[in-house]
């Protein structure tokens, strides 16, 4: 049992959480790293040893999944509008999904957090600080792990014949290169290959700074799936031992 | 600087907002205010709070199905209020025009902070808002905001009258309620962010003159030739 704790401030007034049973685990990292991997092995790895898992990522709330696909449509979004939609998404997560599953006692295990929505912000100009204190309602999370990887070796992870086929024959494929993840909407290259590089150092740059800003715990995501998944085991049992 | 609204703005055109809670008039103030504008010859824009089409769906979707909680309500608004900023108000303030917005943060500042939302935390989410040159406040006893809704409709709207705060079963005693913890922070605001208090018990007339005369001040250094360079973007500092 413990108290919930914020980034930033107390809080919403009305919002008591109260005692809150369950922890709250963030594995972060850029698209392409295999978080999404790790994180279904390491939720059936939990109910193994019988632990009760949920798992919550970024824009799948049912307030405004449609909402922000039709504004991406649009392609018309300011910075503070395109932030603001993910704030919401969020806030609407946290209240519905988040709290109500750690006073339960679940493990909360957050597919991206906060810092993504971020990372994102700060790199479409956002003002740092402003961002940071809008989300600042968001519960401090028992422990952050920041799969870190190389621009190097994320290249040949996202940029293969698989995902170049899927990408562009898909319109709605769910995972990897589109518009947005490559940051198109920033024009940083002449082609997406160039625009993507460019996104993904300004992205990095972010986490960089945030990395000591919120105590990440960095996980070396270079090397292959066992290692970097028996790192991330460690990590959750230190938490789950506490 | 997080908050951008405490300080004035760098366009050429002028802001003109107003406040108050339901049935004090101030629609009926500021469309009399426009046509005066525009018999003068003045380039004006209108904008109302909460009429963009980007969220519209998603607030009415939350409200149908009981959704929107205080915290997803006020950033919701926020967004709506950020997409019509951009698309609505800097570029005709940019553009050298008088822009006259019925409501604007001032309204969520109390009705969120009324909601049990954080009162720094609703201010910070506004940051990027730009100060009004001109904001009446059109202050009304709640019985006087009451008996006017009433004689043009005959029942209250169900968030007007704050029923989602479960202050009262009956809808008359929840919107007293309820509307009087509104002008209690439209007292701290205006008192915050020295807004102009029009005593909107007034005669109609004599509320129109006393804007007009407020407003025709500050025309005296409006200098209406538009912005001919974009601005100078901000490098990002991640």
């Amino acid at each position: 049992m413990s108290k919930a704790r914020y980034i930033y401030g107390n809080g919403q007034p009305y919002l008591k959480p109260g005692e809150l049973a369950g922890k709250l685990i963030v594995v972060e990292g850029t698209d392409g790293v295999g978080r999404s991997t790790q994180i279904t092995e390491i939720k059936q790895w939990l109910e193994m040893n019988g632990h009760a898992v949920v798992t919550t990522g970024l824009s799948r709330s049912a307030l405004l999944t449609k909402t922000i696909d039709q504004a991406k449509a649009g392609h018309t979004l300011n910075i503070n509008t395109y932030c603001l939609l993910y704030v919401a998404d969020f806030a609407d997560r946290l209240e519905h999904e988040i709290i109500p599953s750690l006073r339960a006692g679940f493990v909360v295990i957050a597919d991206r957090y906060i810092y993504t929505l971020i990372a994102r912000a700060v790199v479409r100009g956002a003002d740092p600080e402003w961002i940071r204190h809008v989300l600042g309602f968001a519960l401090l999370p028992d422990a952050v792990f920041y799969l870190k990887i190389s621009l190097e070796n994320l290249i040949p992870r996202v940029i293969n014949s698989e995902r170049l086929y899927e990408h562009y024959w898909l319109e709605d494929s769910p995972e990897g290169l589109d518009y947005w993840e490559a940051g198109m909407d920033l024009r940083l290259g002449e082609d997406f290959y160039d625009s993507f590089l460019e996104y993904q150092r300004r992205k990095m740059l972010a986490f960089e700074n945030m990395s000591k800003e919120y105590s990440f715990e960095v996980i070396p995501a270079s090397r292959g799936f066992n290692q970097v998944n028996r790192l991330l085991k460690q990590g959750f049992l230190r938490i789950l031992q506490k | 600087m997080i908050r951008q609204f405490e300080q004035p703005h760098p366009y050429p055109g002028k802001l003109i907002i107003v406040e108050g809670i339901d049935g004090s008039g101030k629609s009926t103030q500021l469309q009399l205010l426009h046509r005066w504008l525009e018999g003068m010859d003045r380039p004006v824009f209108f904008t109302e709070w909460n009429s963009s089409r980007l969220v519209n769906e998603a607030i009415k979707r939350g409200k149908k199905k009981n959704l929107l909680t205080p915290m997803t309500f006020s950033v919701l608004h926020a967004t709506d209020f950020a997409d019509r900023l951009a698309h609505l108000i800097i570029p005709p303030l940019k553009a050298g025009m008088i822009v006259c917005a019925d409501r604007y943060i001032y309204t969520a500042f109390s009705r969120d902070v009324v909601r049990g939302v954080d009162r720094e935390w609703v201010r910070d989410m506004y940051g990027f808002a730009v100060r009004p040159d001109i904001s009446m406040y059109f202050k009304v006893p709640i019985e006087v905001s009451l008996e006017r809704i009433l004689s043009g409709r005959p029942q209250l709207k169900f968030h007007e009258a704050g029923m989602d705060l479960n202050l009262s079963d009956d809808p008359v005693e929840s919107f007293k309620l309820f509307q009087s913890r509104i002008l209690n922070e439209y007292d701290l605001i205006a008192n915050e962010y020295g807004l102009t208090v029009m005593d909107a018990t007034l005669p109609i007339t004599k509320q129109q003159e006393n804007f007009r005369k407020v407003v025709a001040e500050s025309l005296d250094s409006y200098d209406p030739r538009p912005m001919t360079r974009p601005r100078k973007r901000k490098v990002a500092n991640v």
